[in-house]
């Protein structure tokens, strides 16, 4: 019997059993793995730890999509950053109005084994309106001024190739990236362990300093450590809840199997501890 | 004897043999391999405390080589094109000291730049020999001190013939070199030593792409800060010597004041960087340079700011450039490089090496990765973004000449009182003050205090430079001499 196993904290294992391993290189940033297994179907792994498995990405491409989405409905130009598996640009392909969407990955080897094994969520990235830029996204940011409507920071965690995403050099670079009535989508990481909760609570007290708009959201997302994750809605203009356009988004006949409305809305109410966690940051 | 190569490090070999051979230790370090000292052990780590042990047959001692450390030292002397190496344990500051003290004798007369580092002046308090300043030119725009002029040098070699030694600095911590193949020319031909403080020098020992290093232009003893370029653990440094000096007459004069107990730790990260350096030292550069070369291009895009480089050569006072420093002008936004890097530490968690009053610098070396640098020029375009200020009244840094009235020994055990810091213009100061880093001082004992050093001193205060040397260590009193 074959056992993936990721350590969630020096004390917490969660372990997917595995029926093969379909692949693995290292890449000059970092090791790529992929699994097949039976509860979670096929399983990327970057480093050691878990990215997505089929069977729960839906949630998180969704929840980090279609939020900023439904409050900007008129977004034109997007940013990814990181996200190379291409599940958040296959979201964001669900929007006709969407023009051109601009890939920052800085590991080209994710988004080709991603294209090879991950098919059902890298569909999307042949899409005409889709660039790839494999780089490093700080350093793509700081040469870009008022050129996007949405930045969706996809990225993987505060250590290994993504640290420089959680920087507020990183978060003050986006602010200047985007319109006067831009968003900036992040992954916030978790609030319940000890060490996610302090990467997270980090990751807010920067954007704060930079945003006029800074919130956090909720999900579920079953094979993350805890199981209890956050994205960061930042915004120059446009309040996450408050004057959204609920119908007009129904208008459009998206289907999802996660997003809805009124969990948009309710993501946005935050468990007391989870709260609490972060008025300790903001000033 | 056994063959040895750049390809040994004799002294991490003897530390291997003597962890084989399993020793009872009845010697000291006390802690016995860490055992005694269970908390020290867990933070630094099992195999750090197991090698940290005292001088034993297998392991020579440095007081006086005469197995492993030797051998080591040949290695490196080897390496560094110099007749012999000293291993040294108190930093460069104890290898500038020896270095200066073997050169001279009380009442001896010493010729050197004024920007040298504290560690050369403090070297004349012990041994009672007088400084002969040569006046390194000053750039106007960047308010840094530069090289010495060979002319200048030479002035001062003419009216000083009983001077005994040239002190140089290769490079400055800016990375600005003086002509020192010509100055040690002039200095031999004049019956005088020529000695370099390389404490930002040590990597230009291994490429064809930097200046010259200091043994390889004649210099007759090199004080090398391995700990700073050449990847070795803090505090352990390298002094160079060449045939001019006797070996066994710097020893003793290094015997003076090193411990008895040098650590092992320290003299294995010699050793193992030595290898490194002598081994991939040129690929090793080279990657800094074009790392440093990506940075100062980035950061000269960001608009404002200014990341010099050899463009700068004048071929006197700026005769070369160490292209791996990058320092950066960044009193063109409005702020002083002190509170540049002020905000970077706190604002950005990045830590530099030092600000002064227009430049800011950031030491690159054998350790960075490229997602370091590009956090550093973002966040130095951040800074910009956010922080420029225009129409402020900044401070010029100008070469202000030192008036020396009696020489440091003299000064620093004279009689003294101690003044308020702001009524001491016109008296003789008898302590340092300076800025830390870099460490050069703005005041040496025997110098005179001028209402214009005390502007400069209130002014970098102002700006959040961190001052040292006095007695007071808070800089409200000032000691001066009573009978000058
Ligand atoms: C020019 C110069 N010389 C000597 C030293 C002394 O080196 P250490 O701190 O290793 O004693 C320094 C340290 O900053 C220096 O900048």
């Amino acid at each position: 019997m074959l056992w993936f196993t990721e350590q969630h904290t020096p004390n917490v294992r969660f372990s997917i059993k595995v029926d093969r391993q379909l692949f693995s290189e290292q890449s000059e940033f970092q090791r790529i793995d992929v699994f097949e297994s039976e509860e979670f179907g096929r399983v990327l792994t970057l480093d050691g730890y878990l990215m997505l498995t089929e069977k729960d990405e839906f949630i998180y491409h969704e929840m980090i999509a279609h939020v900023p989405m439904c409050v900007h409905p008129q977004a034109k130009n997007v940013l990814v950053i990181g996200g190379g598996d291409g599940g958040t640009v296959r979201e964001l392909c669900k929007y006709k109005t969407i023009e051109k969407i601009d890939l920052v990955e800085i590991d080209e080897r994710v988004v080709d084994i991603s294209k090879l094994y991950l098919p059902k969520v890298a569909c999307a990235l042949e899409d005409p309106r889709v660039h790839c830029y494999y780089e490093d996204g700080l350093k793509f940011i700081r040469h870009v001024e008022d050129e996007y409507d949405l930045i969706i920071v996809d990225s993987t965690d505060p250590f290994g190739p993504g640290e420089g995403l959680f920087t507020k050099e990183f978060y003050g670079n986006c602010f200047k990236a985007l319109h006067e009535d831009g968003i900036m989508v992040n992954q916030h990481e978790s609030p319940f362990y000890q060490e996610d909760a302090y990467a997270m609570q980090r990751a807010h007290k920067r954007i704060c300093h930079s945003f006029p708009i800074s919130r956090v959201y909720q999900v579920h997302i079953p094979t993350y450590p805890s199981g209890h994750w956050l994205f960061g809605f930042a915004s120059r203009k446009y309040h996450p809840v408050k004057e959204v356009n609920w119908q007009a988004w129904k208008d459009l006949r998206i289907r999802c199997r996660y997003y809805n409305c009124p969990l948009h809305a309710g993501s946005f109410a935050l468990p007391n501890y989870v709260e609490e966690l972060l008025r300790d940051v903001e000033d | 004897m056994k063959y040895i190569s750049q390809e040994n490090a004799p002294i991490l070999e003897a530390l291997e043999r003597m962890k084989i051979a399993r020793l009872v230790p009845f010697d000291v370090p006390g802690h016995k391999r860490g055992r005694g000292n269970p908390e020290l052990t867990k933070f630094l780590g099992e195999q750090c405390l197991s090698v940290d042990v005292n001088s034993m047959k297998m392991l020579d001692n440095l007081c006086h080589p005469v197995s492993v450390i030797k051998e080591a030292e040949e290695l490196a002397a080897e390496a560094f094109g110099a007749a012999h190496a000293f291993f040294m344990v108190g930093g460069t500051t104890s290898a500038v000291q020896a270095m200066v003290m073997s050169a001279c004798k009380q009442g001896d007369k010493i010729i050197m730049p004024r920007n040298v580092h504290r560690s050369a002046i403090n070297a004349l308090i012990l041994c009672g020999a007088v400084p002969i300043y040569v006046n390194p030119q000053m750039d106007p725009t960047l308010g840094i001190s530069l090289g010495m002029s060979v002319s200048d040098v030479e002035r001062a070699i003419k009216e000083n013939p009983d001077a005994k030694a040239v002190l140089v600095n290769n490079p400055t911590y800016y990375g600005i070199c003086s002509d020192i193949k010509s100055i040690a020319k002039l200095a031999h031909e004049h019956g005088m030593l020529l000695l370099a403080d390389e404490a930002h020098g040590s990597h230009l020992y291994f490429s064809d792409k930097l200046p010259v290093a200091a043994m390889h232009a004649g210099a007759d003893m090199a004080a090398i800060s391995m700990h700073k370029s050449g990847g070795s653990l803090t505090q352990s440094s390298i002094l160079l010597i060449g045939d001019r000096v006797s070996q066994g007459y710097v020893h003793q004069i290094i015997n003076l004041t090193q411990t008895t107990s040098a650590s092992y730790l320290l003299m294995v990260s010699l050793d193992i960087s030595r290898r490194n350096m002598a081994l991939r030292g040129k690929a090793l550069v080279d990657k800094i340079i074009a790392q440093v070369q990506y940075a100062r291009d980035e950061i000269n895009t960001i608009g404002d700011y200014y990341a010099y480089s050899s463009e700068l050569i004048n071929g006197d006072s700026i005769f070369d450039f160490d292209i791996t420093k990058l320092a950066i002008y960044t009193r063109s936004i409005g702020l002083a490089g002190v509170e540049v890097y002020d905000l970077l530490r706190d604002e950005y968690d990045i830590q530099t090496e030092f600000g002064d009053i227009a430049n800011l610098l950031a030491y690159v070396s054998v350790g960075d990765r490229e997602k370091d640098i590009e956090r550093l020029v973002s966040a130095l375009a951040e800074i910009r973004r956010n922080y420029r200020q225009t129409g402020r009244e900044m401070m010029k840094a100008e070469y202000i000449s030192p008036q020396v009235v009696c020489g440091p020994q003299e000064a620093f055990y004279g009689e003294k009182e101690s003044l308020p810091l702001y009524d001491t213009s016109g008296r003789v100061c008898s302590e340092f003050v300076m800025c830390y880093p870099p460490g050069i001082p703005i005041l040496a004992p025997g110098e005179r205090i001028t209402e214009e050093i005390l502007r400069y001193i209130r002014y970098a205060r102002k700006k959040g430079c961190q001052m040292t040397g006095p007695e007071d260590m808070e800089l409200k009193q000032l000691n001066v001499l009573t009978h000058i």
